[in-house]
């Protein structure tokens, strides 16, 4: 089987090019059979590839594939190379397996799109993508993936085109994740010159010989990597992309910007955690960063009433979480919250699309409600997806975020200002997204009757994928229970072998005050989940019970509701002091130094010459007696110099 | 049989152009089947040498030297390594394309404007074969002529304005060119006794120090002018909007590549010392360049100048890669020659087949064309990816070498012209969105014909090659090795034997320290040479 592995990615690029190239030649049912089958299969090889790695003793497990020499000038060697271990197993199953869910999805959602070919065809080249990111086995091939899913997301995004604000947020979307990239080749130079290989194997074995550990050099490098993932997974202060991706097709605000791309700087951490661990200060600001963006955006999510907007600030607090995690070295918390994160929040949306597909597209809760009899399978499954994310014990979302906020809490990188920041957070993610459910789903039907009479609950292909969700967002928590719970925590077992330090760490921390430690976990626990229950109260309270009291605390906070609503002026901010500016200086550069200096310098100079030409060409004039006079003082000066000159 | 590849694939076009003189004006299928049938067998040619020519070998291949006026030294002296072999094949393959990409557009002096277009060509690839300093200059000088009659004559508005700047800049360098050329031919003979002009000769002549500032300097502002350095480009811009589409993607494609080879060739082999000396200040205005190039492309409402800004910012990105003075640098900025020409040749041909349909390149008059021109858009992005330097796409591979070298050489000049990268898709991604998304606003642009089937020929062999080089640009990346490696140990035998101290290259900024070592060491050499 480990020959194969070039076909999980292959796969769907195959998909891509069959869909691409006969745009607008194939029938629907061709185009849906290509793109969800290529999907499909390689979700086949996907899952047969993880058994197979599952059967490798536990410290053996990788399986390299190397197809050919993709760049090589002198030292620098670098392969088409794809490396599955457990980490990346891990991806590969998020990604085909949730990709899959929603490109079957997509059939429906996309049934009446003009642009059916174009749009599955995106998809493919995404899937591609996004697996050779997680699988490549060195830098430079996991930044083709990284760029690449930029470049989908840029599309996607931007493909209702016609649309002024869409084709604005594509371009937001790829040049802010430029930004990014832009630290991660710096982050790769470093690594480059300083280890001579981009492979991660190499760079992992070689790095602690090579770097002073804690060292300047290896901490700029990291961060330099981490500018890198705050771009692609939407981080301070460079999250300003992803609320406005929102103008793509949701399955893709699904796919890309919830379950699987947007996580992407995840996974580069943890991948690279030998660095990192390397690199203490760096990791205290990934953990700062994380914390922050966290609170940050849960506290914009409040006042949001698009429904859409809601969850994509729910998805950048809890991008911050997993960053929060691996800034506190549990990467594998930050991946198992990245797996259960990926089943709720690609259902959220994937529900969210259900409502708007049974809104015609309409999006602005304020204009909705009571649509709990009308879509009952789209409401339950949210509903499950919502207990998930506010971490009702249980559900899959309450494991992995109770882990992260145990971790950075305890960890040796922790603070407990940081699991203050998370704990909080938990607490507005619960508020948020009840409320979110009880402005949708519950009160009166606030929609106009056009509206309201083509409501309909969502067709097969449509709910299907939302109750396969659902079910994973329950139990896929499971395989990562907490040691207090008296289980074993499978996933962390699993993903031991690629990581550095932080297991063996984290047991002896444990070791060394099993006691104090164990009655600690468990009242944090049940403080967090007390503060979730108080805010699913204050949540049905005011948007259910008494909705006059929403009504008038708005009022009394509408100050602090501005200023969320426009999500702390930062786009503006940043209009005012990077975007016009530059157009400014720009401009300046063009008009004054091109075309006045430079120019008009060499104009100048071709006019000067003109000018003395035509002052000497006077002397020629043709008159025979101004000649003559020439002639004389040409005569009396020659004279005079040897007269003169003998002396 | 090897000896006459050279001179046929040099010439061919030439004779074509001597055939065409004979075909009366009028008969414009006749001019245009012999042209295209002369640019395709050229092409040939240079696939059958790329074919021959040993990827492994170092040092020169092909080589054929033969005495053209004895008495003065000068050599009929042709020969290829990896670097002039890919940009001749680039010439030959956007000759071809470019005859294609004319069919319909020229319809005034259809002779000769193809007469002029196969001179050109034998011109271009003639300064890529010369191994004799003064067939360089003739072959260089040569070019200058059909360009000249190229925008003066089948220009826009401004075209006179255009192609006189155009010309006066390059003959203002070419001058200086001139002069160094003959004081290292005469400097030549006092080393040696004997006259010549025979770049592998001189080559290995030790100069002294402050000689080399000097004729380093007056080849260079040639080159620089040709390639276009900051601050010599002023004359590009207006060279691009006014030239025909042709002409702009043969001077995008293959004229600029002639200011970059030209330091490859002449400078760095030559005056070593002086490469060292000046790498800082060229690195420097090279991030000029690329940031310079790069903003004011932002701003610009023309297409085309829009992309011919974006040239200055891209050539910015060679000459850095070039004078980083590693292997990664040098091999990154040739390969970064041929994608450009590919890359911007297309672009080019792009704005072209609008210009061709709306008769305007203002971005404001666009919008929407994606619905209208499917096609279209589809080719006008990839091109567009291609020159952002997208990953598996050719500018990556070549941007990426660049920068790593750059970052190598200096760490500053690393992350500066990694900003680059930023820009680029600042102003690529705004003008095409302003060109091709949004809606149909210009009523005029409703109805445009989607891509023909010959506009898509011309278009797909260059939409090939981007994903070729971006995903396996070994084949190519092997043949500038050993021509790069060739180049540097030149740079690198001056620094080390010559100054008797063996440090790297790359850390020799300061421009004082060097000169009185290198004169001392030189003082000696000479003395041990006569």
């Amino acid at each position: 089987m480990a020959e194969y592995l070039f076909l999980v990615p292959l796969l769907p690029l195959i998909g891509f090019l069959i869909n691409g190239l006969l745009i607008g030649r194939l029938p629907r049912s061709v185009v849906s059979a290509v793109a969800c089958g290529s999907v499909g299969l390689s979700l086949i090889v996907a899952i047969m590839l993880f058994f197979d790695l599952k059967a490798l003793p536990a410290d053996a497990r990788l399986i390299e594939q190397t197809l050919f020499t993709w760049i090589s000038a002198d030292i620098l060697h670098v392969n088409l190379a794809f490396m599955l271990d457990p980490l990346s197993a891990i991806m590969i199953l998020v990604v085909t397996g949730v990709g899959f869910l929603i490109h079957v999805y997509s059939v429906g959602y996309m049934a009446h799109d003009k642009c059916f070919g174009r749009y599955f065809a995106y998809l493919n080249l995404f899937t591609f993508s996004m697996l050779v990111l997680v699988l490549a086995d060195n830098f430079l091939l996991m930044f083709v993936g990284w760029e690449g899913v930029g470049l989908c997301s840029y599309l996607l995004i931007g493909f209702w085109y016609e649309k002024q604000s869409a084709s604005d947020a594509g371009k937001k979307a790829f040049i802010v994740n430029r930004i990014g990239d832009f630290g991660f080749l710096i982050g790769m130079f470093i690594i480059f010159w300083h280890v001579g290989s981009l492979d991660f194997a190499t760079v992992s074995q070689n790095a602690p010989m090579v770097f002073a550990a804690g060292g300047t050099v290896i901490t700029v490098a990291c961060l330099c990597l981490f500018v890198g993932a705050t771009g692609k997974s939407a981080q301070i202060p460079l999250y300003v992309w992803l609320p406005d991706a929102m103008e793509g097709p949701t399955p893709v605000s699904a796919l890309i910007h919830a379950a699987t791309m947007v996580t992407a700087g995840v996974y580069m951490i943890a991948r690279t955690n030998v660095l990192y661990m390397m690199a203490p200060d760096a990791l205290m600001v990934v953990a700062i960063v994380g914390a922050a963006t966290a609170l940050f955006a849960a506290t914009i999510g409040l006042a949001q009433n698009d429904i859409k907007r809601v969850l994509a600030y729910s998805t950048v607090s809890q991008l911050g979480y997993m960053f929060l995690a691996c800034g506190v070295a549990a990467f594998s918390a930050g991946i198992f919250h990245l797996m259960t994160h990926a089943f709720f929040k690609a259902l959220l949306f994937l529900g969210a699309g259900s409502v708007i597909h049974a809104m015609s597209d309409k999006q602005d809760m304020r204009e909705m409600g009571g649509l709990k009899k009308h879509l009952p399978i789209t409401f339950m499954t949210m509903l499950i997806a919502t207990l998930a994310i506010s971490g009702i014990p249980g559900f899959s979302g309450f494991f992995s975020k109770d882990e992260i906020l145990w971790k950075s809490f305890s960890s040796s990188h922790g603070h407990v200002a940081l699991w203050v920041l998370g704990f909080i957070t938990a607490g507005l993610t619960a508020f948020y997204m009840f409320r979110l459910i009880y402005l949708t789903f519950y009160g009166e039907e606030r929609m106009d009757a056009e509206t309201k009479k083509h409501i309909h609950e969502s067709p097969r292909t449509m709910t299907v994928p939302l109750m396969i969700l659902a079910v994973l967002s329950v139990i896929g928590g499971l395989v990562g229970m907490p040691h207090i719970f008296g289980a074993t925590n499978y996933f962390e077992e699993w993903l031991h072998p690629v990581m550095a330090g932080p297991p063996q760490e984290a047991a002896t921390h444990a070791l060394a005050s099993a006691g104090a430690n164990t009655s600690m976990e468990w009242i944090l626990m049940f403080a967090s989940v007390a503060l979730v229950l108080m805010a699913i109260y204050l949540a049905w309270y005011l948007y259910r019970k008494n909705t006059a009291a929403a009504g008038s605390l708005a009022d009394k906070l509408s100050g602090a509701r501005t200023t969320l609503a426009n999500k702390y002026y930062v786009d503006e901010f940043y209009g005012a002091v990077v975007i016009r500016p530059l157009i400014v200086f720009s401009l300046f550069l063009w008009k004054i130094v091109d075309v006045i200096i430079i120019d008009g310098f060499l104009n100048g100079l071709a006019s000067l010459w003109h000018d003395i030409s035509n002052a000497l060409r006077h002397a020629q004039s043709g008159r025979v007696r101004s000649y003559a006079t020439m002639f004389v003082f040409g005569v009396i000066l020659v004279v005079a110099y040897f007269v003169l000159g003998s002396n | 049989m090897e000896d006459l590849f050279l001179t046929i694939v040099t010439f061919f076009p030439l004779l074509g152009a001597v055939v065409l003189l004979f075909v009366p004006a009028n008969q414009h299928s006749t001019i245009k089947g012999t042209s295209l049938i002369v640019a395709f067998v050229t092409m040939l040619f240079s696939f059958w040498i790329y074919n021959r020519f040993d990827p492994v070998a170092s040092g020169m291949q092909f080589e054929v030297n033969l005495p053209w006026v004895q008495s003065l030294g000068i050599d009929y002296h042709l020969g290829i390594d990896g670097i002039s072999l890919l940009l001749i094949v680039l010439t030959t393959v956007l000759t071809v394309l470019c005859v294609i990409a004319a069919w319909h557009s020229v319809t005034e002096g259809v002779k000769g404007f193809f007469i002029s277009m196969l001179l050109l060509t034998t011109g271009m690839i003639g300064v890529f074969v010369s191994l004799d300093l003064f067939l360089f200059y003739v072959f260089w000088e040569v070019m200058l002529v059909p360009m000249y009659f190229l925008i003066g004559v089948w220009g826009g508005p401004r075209r006179v304005y255009a192609a006189i700047k155009f010309v006066l800049f390059t003959m203002f360098g070419s001058l200086l060119m001139l002069v160094a050329l003959l004081y290292v031919y005469f400097e030549y003979q006092a080393f040696a006794g004997e006259y010549t002009f025979d770049l592998l000769k001189i080559m290995n002549m030790p100069l002294a120090y402050h000689p080399q500032l000097w004729l380093f300097g007056a080849f260079a502002l040639a080159f620089a002018i040709k390639v276009p350095l900051f601050p010599f480009h002023t004359w590009l811009p207006d060279a691009h909007v006014q030239a025909p589409t042709v002409g702009s993607v043969i001077l995008a494609g293959v004229l600029l590549k002639m200011g970059t080879y030209g330091f490859l060739r002449i400078c760095m082999p030559l005056f070593p010392d002086a490469t060292i000396a000046y790498m800082p200040y060229i690195c420097i205005l090279a991030i000029i360049a690329i940031i310079y190039g790069a903003l004011v492309s932002m701003v610009q409402r023309d297409v085309k100048s829009l992309v011919a800004f974006s040239s200055v910012s891209h050539m910015g990105f060679v000459m850095l890669g070039m004078f980083s003075l590693n292997l990664q640098g040098v091999e990154g900025a040739v390969l970064q020659m041929i994608n450009h020409g590919i890359s911007t040749g297309a672009l080019f041909l792009i704005v072209g087949m609008i210009y061709e349909r709306r008769h305007t390149r203002m971005i404001e008059d666009f919008g929407g064309l994606a619905k209208v021109m499917p096609v279209f858009a589809t080719f006008f992005m990839i091109v567009t990816l291609s020159s952002i330097g997208l990953p598996f796409t050719n500018g990556f591979v070549g941007e990426f070498l660049i920068l790593l070298g750059a970052f190598k050489a200096n760490t500053w000049y690393g992350v500066l012209a990694s900003s680059g990268v930023i820009l680029a898709a600042c102003y690529m991604l705004w003008m095409y969105q302003r060109v091709v998304y949004g809606k149909v606003t210009n009523p005029k642009n409703q109805n445009l014909k989607d891509l023909s089937a010959r506009e898509r020929l011309v278009l797909i062999p260059l939409v090939v090659l981007i994903f070729w080089i971006g995903i396996y640009p070994s084949p190519f990346l092997n043949r500038i090795e050993p021509a790069a490696k060739q180049v540097l140990s030149h740079v690198g035998k001056a620094s080390t034997v010559q100054l008797n101290e063996s440090y790297e290259i790359v850390d020799v900024p300061v421009l004082g320290a060097s000169s009185d070592d290198a004169e001392a060491a030189l003082a000696e050499l000479e003395g041990a040479g006569r």
